[in-house]
């Protein structure tokens, strides 16, 4: 198999896909998602330990639990969220890359 | 499976979060050798990827959803030093700006999905790799057994620390069975989210699937190769 003389698409073109892709997943499909809690979750109820839970402190976030605080269109609250966490991800990731990179070639 | 405050007693979120600075510092070395001026850019869509489809939970039945935990897809594409900082990064956002992990179940969270689920799901990569043929056909597929088989891990682990500091008296094998059970079904969609994007990378761009790198002869692979022997 020759991958060498296959047509390919440049590095770039491959991230700003999957950041598109990426910023639809989050701003726009979330809003489709599952509300059933998810199998921790389900299985803290199940067997009765959920109750252990404590309040989170990032509760008074601005963007607790993935909702702009004060949008109340749900679609376009968390699909603001999700839009903030892609960008947030992205750029924390982007800046630690950076970082050891710099300090590896020296 | 993100762990909240309270769950688990304070020594045991205590050594948790020695057992994450540990891996995380590991991890901080080790990916300066996996990342490079072409793949670096990769590590930060991983990153983000995982976040966005963390956000989209699938049912599972029974009124229980499950995500993607994303370890074994970061692994195989950018490597497992390099995976790991992508969890971290994004459990790190989760808990501060969307109160979704605890802050102070932070370190297990890293543990469980950081450290667990991204060299469990690379360690059944590599091991499905072994056995598969060798070709860029194969390390979707192998992605996907490890992914399969990262998430019940994961589970089994929260189980073993639950028994250990857990805040409730919940029997370990019943907890056990019980987690293991449910993420099983919930690691099958991990194997097919995992199996579709590496796939679709490793069809475009297989010279930038770290867990293909020793599949592709490109030339750049070539001068690396001679750069090392000179």
């Amino acid at each position: 198999m020759t991958t060498t003389s296959r047509q390919r698409i440049s590095t770039r073109t491959l991230v700003l896909v999957g950041l598109a892709v990426s910023l639809v997943l989050a701003g726009i499909i979330s809003f489709y998602a599952s509300g059933h809690p998810d199998g921790l979750e389900f299985v803290a109820h199940k067997l009765g330990f959920a109750d252990s839970a404590g309040s989170h402190v990032s509760d008074g976030s601005p963007v607790a639990g993935y909702g702009v605080q004060g949008v109340h269109n749900a679609r376009l609250s968390g699909g603001l969220a999700g839009v903030l966490g892609v960008v947030l991800v992205g750029a924390v990731m982007y800046a630690l890359t950076r970082l050891l990179r710099r300090r590896s070639s020296h | 499976m993100h762990v909240p405050d309270g769950f688990l007693d304070a020594p045991t979120s205590l050594a948790t979060a020695a057992i994450a600075a540990a891996g995380v510092g590991l991890a901080l070395r080790g990916a300066r050798r996996e990342l490079s001026d072409a793949t670096a850019p990769l590590a930060g869509l991983v990153a983000v990827f995982v976040f966005a489809t963390q956000m989209l939970n699938f049912p599972v039945g029974a009124g229980t959803s499950g995500h993607l935990l994303g370890g074994a897809l970061a692994a195989v594409l950018v490597g497992p030093f390099t995976a790991t900082l992508c969890l971290t990064v994004v459990l790190l956002i989760q808990g501060l700006a969307f109160a979704d992990g605890g802050l102070t179940a932070l370190g297990t969270n890293i543990t469980l999905m950081g450290l667990v689920g991204v060299w469990v799901g690379y360690a059944v990569f590599r091991a499905a790799r072994a056995v598969l043929p060798r070709r860029t056909s194969s390390v979707p597929l192998a992605a996907a057994i490890g992914a399969f088989v990262s998430v019940p891990a994961a589970a089994l682990a929260f189980s073993v620390l639950f028994a250990i500091g857990g805040q409730a008296p919940i029997e370990f094998s019943t907890l056990a069975a019980t987690m293991i059970g449910w993420h099983t079904l919930i690691g099958l969609g991990e194997a097919t989210i995992t199996f579709l994007a590496v796939a679709s990378i490793a069809a475009t761009r297989p010279d930038l699937v770290y867990g293909a790198r020793d599949l592709v002869a490109s030339t750049h692979d070539l001068e690396v190769r001679t750069g090392a022997l000179a």
